[in-house]
Order: structure tokens, then C-alpha cells, then sequence
């Protein structure tokens, strides 16, 4: 193994973690807004509002993520309509277009976990707080979205880690990421072991730091699941 | 009565084996293209690979006396897969260059075509400097350089597209890093067509010959060479067939083969046919 070599590699893809980030806060927070609105559009009972939605999630979920962004970047800008819309200067750049596909993407997804978490609350928790007064939302804020919040967590840490993995496929439209960089190394010393396995080791990292922080709110938002601590010793009976 | 007949028939098929020495003798060759660099290579409209080298290809296999499969390959990993031996040649518009010569080995160049800017008939950058004059980096740099230094200010704050891990990408970097524009490097020379029809990019850089066969598209239409035709250099010494570095005696045969192919003017044929212009190398 080719320590230098692979100390090389860490710094030359190194550039291509910012981008990697930022493509992954993006479209995984703005995500999370469209995947809580299609996830009540889906749960309002108005058919004109559920149906769009399942098609949103239809269609997202059942494409590949490299086909969309393809046919976001590449397809739409075929069309003489889109490249003189409004929406053009943003279409334009390879970013914007890669933050749309992943951002639709994650919302697709996002939202039926979102769903999930809100049908999980339990009906007695429901009515226990409409017999004490509660209704709409401080009936919502207190007592539905803490419990689906915290039903939905541990689904959305998987889905805020796919999102860092598929983030490699924006180096498709020419964005400099992690793995078009690692890429970019192996095209050009031809040694592919090295590069990729410095490219993975940073998914890794930036992966592990995802999950504890997950695991760290997982833990903060549920208090009444650990145990009371120990009591403390009684010195009285010491004497 | 059946041992005897057993016997024959299998007399017979040893001397049918034995009938054909050549086929014994038939050497295996694959070769790996990229199918997506018309006229080049490129993947038809059937789905069948097409262009000046998949002909070129089956002209060398037949005067190797070798048995060829072509298959294509995507262009960033294709030297790896030399390497790793997943095929024998690598046949894609493939420029000579040192850095490649540390990895792998070349036959002899069977083409040698110019480099240039390319931009959309409405362009600004249309008449930049130098426009219609051929340079060669290896013998004209300074004359070149000239001409290059008055183009960078004119490129600063624009998109150029390029393919990725190329000879027009090493290009771009060394003499227009510093210009202020952006590179943006795609897979494949495809890509960046539709990105400069689409008006994301200014320019590419890029074969003069795949330039002139893009611009026959109708999309496409008007797509020309703008600022001096390039060849020399860091842009290569010519297309050659990609080799690994142990196959010496595959290296003899397709250099003999080219050789042949040069001579009897085959190569500059099925130039005429794609490219419209003889491209063979002169030397």
C-alpha cells in the first residue's frame, strides 16, 4: 500500500467534500418540507390534494435518481419552452439541477416516512388529550408530532444517509463531488483501488458523523425510554 | 461393427479439427472502444458499434489473421480495463501522450488530427485570434502561445466543456487555467454537444473531427472550429492502439498491420469515408 499515494488522492478529493455537503443539506432540508407537505396532501382525505401526491411519490420512487437527473439536466433543456422560461437561469446550471432531482427525490421518499410516523401515533394518545381539552394544533404540537417525530426518526437517518451516497451521482452533470474527483484521479493515474477507497473512507466519515447525530437527537427526544437514574445513596443509613 | 464406425467418426473429426491449421493458429484479440465518439466510434442507430475505427479494426484483424471482438467501454475507465485484462486493445480515438506511455504501451499513430475551439454560429467567440491557422505545440509553442495569451481574455468569465481524463482536457488546463473561465469536464464529448446547443456553454474544446461530425446534426447545425487548429504536445502524438506493456509481439503485429494499412492507402480511405479528410499520419 502506497501511503503517499493515498495521502495524495485524500488531498485532491478533498475539494469535492463542500459540494458534497452542501448538495446533501440542501436537498435533504428543503426535501424535508415538500416530504411533510406531500405527506398531508396524502393524509388530508381531499382527493384533489392526495392524488397529486401519490403521483409525485409514484413516480420518484419508481425511477432511478440517475435517470431523473439525466432527464432534468440533459431532457429539459432539449425543449426551446424551457430554455426560454423563466426557470431557465437555474435549469442552466449543472447544481440547480442536481439539487432538483435529489431534493424531488428525498421528498418522495421523505414523505411516506413522514406518513409512517404520523399514522403510528397511537389513537388512545389522541383522544386521551381531546378528553383533556386539547384540539387542532396544540393538539398537533403536543402530543401527534413529538410521538410521530420520534416513530419517524430512526426511517429519516436512513434516508439523510442514502441522500450523502447519492449525492456521487451529481459528478453525471458535471458537478466536482467526491467521487467525480476520485474519478477524475483514476482517469488520469489509472489506479483505481487507491482513489476509490479514499473516496469511500470520506462517505464513511461524513456517514458516521450522520448517524450518531441521529442517534444523539434519537436519544435527546426520548427521555421517558431510559431508564430513572440511580438513586442516590441515602447517608442516613450510613450512620 | 460400432467400435469401427466410433473409430471413423472419430477420425473424421480429428481430420476435420487438423483440415483447418489457420484456425488453430487464430489469434484472439479484444479490443475496447468507447461507442460514443462519432465518427470515431459510436453505437448505431441498431445498437451495433460503427465508425472509422470498428472499420479500421476488422482491416487490421484480417491482415493480423486474428480473431477480433469489439466491445465498447466506457471512456474514464478504459486503460484501467486494458490493465486489468479485460481486453487486449484499446481502439477509441486514443492519443499517444507520456503520461499514458507510463501505464501502457502504443502501436504506431494510425491517425493524427487537429484540436480547436468550437462555438455556436451567434457566438462572440466566433472570429477569435488565429481563426483557420494550423499550429503544431511540439514545433510552433511560441508562435502558438502568441495567440493563445490574446484568446484567455476573451474566454474570462465564460463555460468551456470538455471531456473528461483527454488529451483536450490536459490541454485546457495547462494553457487556460489561469484564464478566469470555468471547465466544466464531461464523460463523454456527447455531452458536452448538447450542453453548448443548449446555450449552457460558451465553447468546447475538442477533435476537429468530431467537431465536423457533430455540426452535420441538425441540432447542431452551424457548430464550427473557432481560433487555430492544434496538434502536438500535450495534445498528443498522434491515435494509436492502445496496448498493454507485456504484449510485445500483439504490438508487432498491429504495427505491421498499420503499416500495411498506411501503405496501401486503406487508412486514408475509410478516412475520406468518415471524416470527410484524410487524416492519416504523415511520417
Amino acid at each position: 500500500m502506497d501511503l503517499a499515494f493515498l495521502a495524495d488522492c485524500f488531498l485532491r478529493i478533498v475539494p469535492g467534500i463542500p459540494m458534497t455537503l452542501a448538495l446533501t443539506a440542501l436537498s435533504v432540508s428543503v426535501g424535508l418540507v415538500f416530504a411533510c407537505l406531500l405527506a398531508a396532501m396524502r393524509l388530508s382525505g381531499n382527493t384533489l390534494l392526495d392524488w397529486p401526491a401519490r403521483l409525485h411519490v409514484f413516480v420518484f420512487r419508481g425511477t432511478p435518481l440517475a435517470i431523473q437527473m439525466f432527464l432534468i439536466y440533459f431532457g429539459l433543456a432539449q425543449f426551446e419552452v424551457v430554455r426560454t422560461s423563466v426557470l431557465w437561469p437555474y435549469l442552466r446550471e449543472p447544481f440547480w439541477c442536481a439539487f432538483g432531482a435529489l431534493m424531488l427525490n428525498t421528498a418522495a421518499y421523505g414523505s411516506e416516512i413522514v406518513r409512517g410516523g404520523l399514522l403510528a401515533v397511537p389513537c388512545g394518545e389522541v383522544e386521551a388529550a381531546r378528553a383533556c381539552g386539547m384540539s387542532g394544533f396544540l393538539l398537533f404540537r403536543r402530543i401527534v408530532a413529538p410521538i410521530a417525530l420520534r416513530r419517524a426518526l430512526p426511517g429519516y437517518g436512513n434516508e439523510i444517509i442514502l441522500m450523502v451516497k447519492a449525492t456521487s451521482l451529481a459528478s453525471m452533470v458535471t458537478l466536482v463531488e467526491v467521487t467525480g474527483l476520485a474519478a477524475r484521479i483514476i482517469s488520469t493515474t489509472y489506479r483505481v483501488f487507491e482513489a476509490f477507497a479514499v473516496a469511500a473512507a470520506i462517505y464513511l466519515a461524513i456517514n458516521f458523523a450522520i448517524a450518531r447525530a441521529v442517534a444523539a437527537l434519537e436519544w435527546w427526544l426520548s427521555p421517558h425510554l431510559r431508564g430513572a437514574p440511580p438513586p442516590a445513596p441515602d447517608l442516613r443509613l450510613a450512620h | 461393427m460400432i467400435a469401427r464406425l466410433g473409430g471413423a467418426l472419430l477420425a473424421a473429426v480429428l481430420a476435420l479439427g487438423a483440415a483447418d491449421p489457420a484456425a488453430a493458429q487464430q489469434r484472439q484479440v479484444r479490443i475496447a472502444t468507447e461507442g460514443a465518439y462519432a465518427p470515431w466510434n459510436f453505437t448505431g442507430p441498431g445498437g451495433q458499434l460503427e465508425g472509422f475505427e470498428i472499420d479500421l479494426a476488422n482491416d487490421l484483424c484480417r491482415r493480423m489473421n486474428a480473431r477480433c471482438t469489439i466491445v465498447a467501454q466506457d471512456w474514464d475507465g478504459i486503460i484501467p480495463g486494458l490493465t486489468a485484462g479485460r481486453y487486449d486493445a484499446i481502439m477509441a480515438g486514443m492519443n499517444i501522450t507520456d503520461r499514458r506511455l507510463e501505464v501502457i504501451n502504443f502501436s504506431r499513430p494510425y491517425a493524427a488530427g487537429p484540436h480547436a475551439f468550437a462555438v455556436m454560429p451567434n457566438s462572440p467567440l466566433r472570429a477569435m485570434p488565429g481563426t483557420g491557422r494550423t499550429f503544431s505545440l511540439a514545433t510552433q509553442e511560441a508562435e502558438l502561445v502568441a495567440i493563445l495569451n490574446q484568446i484567455k481574455p476573451l474566454l474570462r468569465g465564460r463555460t468551456i466543456g470538455v471531456q473528461t481524463a483527454t488529451t483536450n482536457s490536459a490541454f485546457l488546463t495547462q494553457y487556460f487555467g489561469d484564464a478566469g473561465a470555468t471547465i466544466r469536464e464531461y464523460r463523454t464529448t456527447e455531452e458536452h454537444d448538447l450542453d453548448i446547443a443548449a446555450g449552457r456553454l460558451d465553447a468546447i474544446f475538442a477533435a476537429v473531427t468530431a467537431i465536423t461530425a457533430t455540426a452535420e446534426k441538425p441540432e447542431f447545425r452551424g457548430l464550427a472550429p473557432a481560433g487555430p487548429l492544434m496538434s502536438g504536445g500535450i495534445l498528443g502524438r498522434g491515435v494509436a492502439v492502445g496496448l498493454r506493456k507485456a504484449d510485445a509481439d500483439l504490438k508487432a503485429a498491429f504495427d505491421a498491420a498499420i503499416e500495411a494499412a498506411l501503405k496501401d492507402g486503406t487508412i486514408s480511405r475509410l478516412s475520406e469515408k468518415w471524416f470527410k479528410t484524410d487524416i492519416a499520419p504523415r511520417s
